[in-house]
């Protein structure tokens, strides 16, 4: 990873622990069986000379993600290792029920990811592929306009939707306002299905909501997000500032055809698929 | 006044013991749930809301319904609801201790309950419901206690009251209509989302509250003395017919909107709801019973209470099969149906049927019995007054 790139991310994931950690930092290191003792120092340490570095910026950081379903196409194996990436590093715990699964990252038929695209005379990439749904860290995120006690909410230095645990009553009013069924609740006491403990990210408890983070812990350490990282060889998943027109990210934005779920929605998504 | 819940006949303790009966076994269907998590219930990832807010969403409806009672004795001035006035403020009570309860064991982590006071959010309309169902609460409770005590004291009640007494009717209509913007705000959502649910809302729970009453005087009627008198509750009738009616307009638009404009998202509900929703080769249609039988109560009853109007015949127990059908009709239609329907077809577009477990009906009907508890304490109340009264 150059030099510039590194840094970026370090400042994008520091902002996005500015607003989160400073509360959560103490909560989460309170239960030291389930704490990570490391990143918070980290983010604290640099959060504050970054975060308003980066804040002159005008329009601000959002990230984005651009899946290119090119390199995913007759290689299902590669979102595998995505998913997988994404539930070690989030202990997700690993629930044999569609009822109550949990899932941050998941593949699907084009036809569940893009409901409203013409499934008439598909072409044989989109007919025979699965596709990745994640959250979409939508600009105008519909699950924080319901949620009745600020549990989730976008990180303004960063566009991340993000969630306090400690904070969901578990109304689950967000998964309803989801029209991506983005959010998983626990509906029971998730640890016991948690297949290999990561202690650098905490587990959850029953009764709360939890989804896709896009990584805000990793990106404090100067890492991408797990899923990027785990097809980094691929090059099938970009991750970076939509609004900073020398990213990686704008530059694929800008050189290719994108769709997004459920435009017309007027959410806003920041994940953007090259078909 | 507290004191004339202690008294009553022997059928009057039978009643409440039967009642406590099924607050207890609610009870510790609530304990295990509390301590396993919501697992316990039929609801799912794709099914995130199930029996207790549908459940929550209809009492909100009854609780508003008390208004077609109240309204038109306090601004119309019309008599004959004198007696019963207060029925419609006593089951507006009972019908929000109910919805707060079904609240409370819906939410993954009650115990944490308190965040939506100590973090208030606008910008929810979780919040604005919880602010409206409180307020509403409140001013019933007062309302009811001091037109009650006066009643008893054989004086006019205070003026003041009557503050509190106009401020319950917009309040009134406010508890449906927020409880009906917690649905049709929310994007991607296709059965919900219209502009016309909260209307109906507003439609069906001013026949359902109303027929409750009804139900509720012939009962008393029979057992403890207490008769509304023959003119009120063929108004009560003339209420619940024209807001049946409403009702069922405004659930054909919906089928207008639906099959005319030939959106597949605002058809799909209503094929599940109505006449089964195939996916996948397999179709899915275990409420099609239920909702026609909503429809089939509907008219059965409308056509029953317009024959009464039109032959002019009135007896009891015809008045008590209509109230029962056109309660149970409006219950499976919204109590059901409304929320079931609309989450049948997930963001992803899945299908997914929802079965209530065992554990969540035994917490769904003890939540019912501790309403009907309380609700059989406050007329027990305020029955016992009104024969106080008589008897000076």
């Amino acid at each position: 990873m150059d030099k510039k790139r590194r840094k970026f991310l370090k400042v994008a994931g520091a902002t996005a622990l500015a607003g989160i950690s400073a509360p959560a930092v103490v909560k989460l290191t309170s239960t030291p069986a389930l704490a990570s003792s490391g990143h918070g120092a980290v983010a604290e340490g640099q959060g504050n000379s970054d975060a308003s570095h980066k804040q002159e910026t005008p329009s601000g950081v959002r990230l984005g993600m651009v899946f290119d379903m090119r390199k995913f196409y007759g290689h299902p194996e590669l979102m595998d290792k995505a998913i997988n990436a994404c539930n070690k590093a989030h202990n997700i715990p690993q629930i044999d029920s569609k009822k109550s699964e949990i899932k941050w990252i998941w593949r699907a038929p084009f036809n569940n990811v893009f409901p409203e695209h013409s499934a008439y005379h598909a072409s044989e990439s989109t007919e025979n592929n699965d596709f990745m749904a994640v959250c979409n860290h939508c600009d105008e995120p519909p699950c924080v306009r319901v949620c009745p006690t600020k549990a989730t909410f976008v990180l303004e230095k960063s566009g991340i939707v993000a969630m306090d645990y400690h904070r969901c009553i578990g109304c689950r009013f967000c998964m309803m306002g989801c029209p991506y069924g983005a959010r998983s609740f626990n509906w029971f006491d998730p640890r016991p299905y948690i297949k290999e403990y990561n202690p650098e990210f905490p587990t959850r408890m029953r009764g709360v909501v939890e989804k896709c983070n896009f990584c805000g812990e990793r990106l404090a350490k100067g890492l991408e997000p797990a899923c990027v990282e785990a097809l980094k060889e691929v090059g099938a998943i970009t991750f970076g500032d939509l609004n900073d027109p020398d990213s990686e990210i704008a530059k694929i934005l800008r050189e290719n055809h994108t769709i997004q779920r459920k435009p017309a929605l007027g959410t806003k998504p920041s994940v953007f698929y090259i078909v | 006044m507290i004191e004339k819940v202690l008294k009553g006949n022997s059928r009057y303790w039978m009643w409440l013991a039967i009642l406590g009966a099924f607050i207890a076994v609610g009870a510790i269907c609530y304990i295990r749930q509390f301590n396993y998590g919501m697992g316990l219930t039929g609801m799912g990832r794709d099914l995130g809301w199930g029996l207790y807010i549908s459940q929550f969403t209809f009492l909100v409806g009854v609780a508003a319904g008390g208004l077609m009672l109240v309204l038109p004795y306090y601004i119309h001035n019309y008599k004959v609801f004198g007696r019963i006035t207060i029925l419609g403020e006593f089951l507006a009570i009972s019908a929000i201790v109910m919805c707060l309860l079904f609240i409370m064991v819906d939410i993954g982590q009650p115990l944490r309950a308190l965040n939506m006071i100590l973090h208030p959010t606008p910008n929810s309309m979780l919040f604005w419901d919880m602010c409206v169902l409180l307020g509403y609460l409140t001013l019933n409770i007062i309302c009811g206690w001091v037109i009650l005590t006066s009643e008893r004291k054989q004086v006019k009640p205070p003026k003041w009251v009557y503050i509190f007494v106009y401020t319950s009717l917009p309040f009134a209509v406010s508890i449906h209509t927020v409880t009906a913007m917690l649905y049709c705000g929310l994007p991607g959502r296709h059965f919900w989302l219209t502009a016309i649910t909260a209307p109906r809302f507003l439609a069906s729970a001013f026949a359902a509250g109303p027929a409750l009453i009804a139900l509720a005087c012939l009962i008393m009627k029979r057992f403890a003395n207490f008769d509304a008198g023959k003119e009120a509750m063929n108004k009560l009738t003339t209420i619940i017919m024209y807001a049946a009616l409403i009702n069922a307009f405004f659930v054909c638009l919906e089928f207008f909107v639906g099959y005319y404009s030939n959106i597949p998202g605002h058809k799909h509900s209503l094929d599940y709801l109505f006449f089964g929703l195939e996916h996948h080769g397999h179709v899915y249609n275990n409420l099609v019973p239920f909702m026609w039988t909503s429809v089939f109560l509907c008219f059965g009853s409308l056509a029953l209470f317009g024959y009464m109007k039109i032959a002019k015949v009135y007896t009891d127990t015809l008045m008590a099969i209509g109230c029962i059908a056109i309660f149970i009709a409006l219950w499976l239609d919204k109590g059901l149906g409304f929320v079931m329907g609309g989450l049948a077809v997930s963001p992803l577009e899945e299908v997914v049927e929802y079965y209530p477990t065992a554990n969540e009906i035994g917490i769904t009907l003890g939540i019912w019995a501790t309403g009907f508890f309380v609700l059989t304490m406050l007329y027990k109340i305020a029955v016992s007054v009104e024969h106080e009264v008589e008897g000076h």
